[in-house]
């Protein structure tokens, strides 16, 4: 059979097209010179040039990436702790509850997540700002870095922990010298995942931010209401250039780990 | 035998390094190991045998410190283990599965056991170099595990478990993953380095061969328990039970009903068959029904009616040619098949017996031994 036959190339292109056409034309018309979107009128910069000198947007950006920062660290020493826990522990009681707890956030809807952790804040008189968008983004990271990091353990071979005791390491030393070079690959693309997870965030940042700290896609969504501008047009091409070398970075970072994984023994 | 040449597990006055005392370890409702006693000393290469699941590893973790036991306690040099952790233990293990440092080179991995003891880094170097020297991987020391063979990897948690120099090494099936030629030349390896550094090995093995090889004694485990511990000559001239003959090589085992005469023990065994006798000082009571273990090397097969007092006759069933010998087995008109060795000392072209042909089989009065368990 060849392999770039009609119907293959033709299925391909009609794949990437609708997964892709929207954001190149997002990216298309981020360049556009003329302030409707929709009709094209040259190549410019001056939207960026703009987006940069919009007070609101950066102030909103600035709090989007502390926010991201801490709480996907957060989440990963959480997450990586858990995985740890549920992974090496061996059975206890209530374990197979435990588990599904780490990991119901997952399916959650994350409408539940936020309107849930918006009554918690209230209820505790917590006043909403960054703290309470980045508890929240730890929150509902957390899991997917406790799977990440889970899946990279079950495959560790729980007899090098021993061999590190057995060699005169303290438990805290057999971990910090044996298991977290190993898993370290899995644990970078778990902040990664997080990371990303907290830059575009809507749903649950909006119920957990307040009037003194607003993100980025929260500022984007309340302006688009008002009408598209071309300064989003911008302000989204940077985003997708910021989450696509995330992910293309954690991608790296696993095949590495995937590689090296199948080199040991 | 002069007195100060006596074995140390027949001086009761000796002090073993480790004692067992009636340990019993549970999984749960499972019994791993069952109400154990054993002492080992020093300076011993003790092998455990035994069937798949009948404790050798629960016992080698036992005493490393990744299990403790359920009843009953462990002792190291007169000293309990139970409130030691495995770093805290002069006890090092060897993993079957090597369990290397992935993310270490080969000289980091042997070193890690002496960083953390906070060795003085001249003497580190020192001794680190030494067991480069004596596994011969002097070569390697910059490689990571990944890029060496299986055998070198296996010479390298050899290493790394002696480095520390600790006075008992545990080795869980050190040898299973080489070849037959590269596992003999270890064994060698291994009996060397037990003599130059005076380490009390425990090993555990699957092959018997290799524990009759290397082992000062042999114990024979079965459901978590001590079937047999003796010198590896004792347990395969010398097997207390059917179980440990039948475990330990080849064997022959001949049921029947014995009676005591003067000299030893007469089996009847067959009808229509003269009995066999066997010297022994061995007491059974009369037609308690007994098993005679013989070993196939220990039959003679001929053509000519064969003038000992112990002969069969039958028909060639089978011939085994395994190069260095051939194993025959040879049917009786009573049903029973009997196996007996000869050594290929000529070619094969020249050998004397062939299939269906009519044999003798014979073998002295202490060839073979009673068991009556
Ligand atoms: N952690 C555990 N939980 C429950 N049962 C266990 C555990 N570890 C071992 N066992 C059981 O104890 C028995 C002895 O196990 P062990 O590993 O000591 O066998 P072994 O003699 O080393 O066998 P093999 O030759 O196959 O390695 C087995 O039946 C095993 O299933
Ligand atoms: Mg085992």
């Amino acid at each position: 059979m060849k392999r770039y036959s009609w119907f293959n190339v033709t299925s391909l292109a009609a794949g990437f097209a609708f997964l892709y056409l929207p954001i190149l034309i997002l990216i298309i018309y981020s360049f556009n010179e003329n302030r409707l979107v929709t009709i094209w009128a040259g190549f410019s910069t001056k939207w960026y040039v703009e987006l940069f000198q919009n007070e609101l947007f950066l102030d909103a950006a600035w709090v989007t990436l502390q926010v991201a920062v801490i709480s996907s660290t957060v989440a990963t020493v959480l997450g990586v702790m858990a995985a740890y826990v549920l992974i090496r522990a061996g059975r206890f009681w209530g374990q197979t509850l435990f588990s599904g707890l780490i990991y119901a956030p997952l399916v959650m809807p994350e409408i539940i997540t936020g309107l849930s952790l918006l009554l918690l804040f209230i209820g505790i008189g917590l006043d909403r700002g960054i703290t309470t968008i980045v508890l929240a983004h730890t929150t509902f990271s957390m899991c997917f870095v406790s799977v990440v990091v889970s899946s990279r353990l079950v495959l560790f071979d729980r007899s090098l922990e021993e061999a590190a005791l057995d060699l005169g390491c303290t438990h805290w030393q057999a971990f910090q010298l044996v298991t977290l070079p190993n898993i370290l690959p899995a644990i970078i693309s778990g902040w990664l995942l997080a990371f990303t997870l907290s830059l575009d965030d809507l749903v649950i940042a909006s119920f957990s931010a307040g009037p003194g700290a607003t993100t980025l896609p929260i500022r984007i969504w309340s302006s688009v209401r008002l009408g598209v501008s071309p300064e989003i047009n911008a302000l989204s091409t940077i985003l997708i250039g910021f989450v696509t070398f995330g992910i293309i970075l954690a991608s790296l970072i696993s095949k590495w780990k995937s590689l090296s994984n199948s080199t040991d023994l | 035998m002069p007195a100060d040449d006596i074995d140390p597990w027949d001086d009761p006055t000796a002090k073993p390094l480790i004692r067992f005392d009636r340990v019993t370890k549970r999984f749960g409702e499972f019994t791993a190991i069952n109400n154990l006693s054993l002492n080992i000393f020093e300076t011993e290469f003790f092998a455990l045998l035994g069937p798949s699941g009948c404790g050798k590893t629960t016992l080698m973790r036992m005493l490393a410190g990744f299990e403790s036991p359920t009843e009953g306690h462990i002792f190291l040099s007169g000293q309990d283990l139970a409130p030691i952790p495995p770093n805290k233990r002069m006890v090092n293990m060897m993993f079957q599965s090597y369990a290397l440092f992935p993310h270490l080179t080969i000289y980091d991995n042997i070193a890690f056991g002496l960083r953390r003891q906070k060795t003085p880094k001249a003497e580190l170097a020192e001794r680190v170099d030494e067991m480069l020297n004596l596994t011969r991987l002097e070569k390697f020391a910059h490689r990571k595990p990944d890029q060496i063979s299986g055998g070198q990897r296996q010479r390298v948690a050899l290493a790394r478990s002696l480095a520390k120099k600790p006075k008992l090494l545990l080795l869980d099936e050190p040898l299973g993953a080489l070849d037959k030629k590269l596992r003999q030349e270890t064994q060698f390896e291994l009996m060397d380095i037990q003599e130059k550094t005076g380490t009390t090995f425990v090993i555990v093995t699957h092959d018997q061969e290799e524990a009759m090889t290397v082992a000062s004694r042999v114990a024979v485990m079965d459901e978590g328990q001590l079937v047999q511990v003796s010198t590896p000559d004792v347990i395969y001239e010398m097997p207390n039970s059917v179980y440990v003959a039948d475990f330990i090589g080849d064997v022959n085992l001949i049921e029947g009903k014995a009676k005591k005469v003067e000299d030893g023990i007469d089996l009847n065994w067959a009808e229509n068959q003269p009995t066999l006798h066997c010297k022994t000082n061995k007491s059974v009571s009369n037609g308690q029904i007994c098993h005679l273990a013989i070993r196939p090397e220990k039959i003679t097969i001929q053509s000519d009616t064969p003038e000992t007092k112990n002969k069969v006759q039958g028909t060639i069933l089978d011939i085994a040619y395994l190069g260095n010998i051939s194993t025959y087995h040879v049917q009786l008109s009573s049903g029973h098949v009997i196996k007996a060795q000869t050594s290929n000392t000529r070619r094969i072209a020249r050998r004397s017996f062939t299939w269906e042909d009519t044999v003798w089989l014979s073998w002295t009065e202490t060839a073979g031994i009673v068991l009556d368990k």
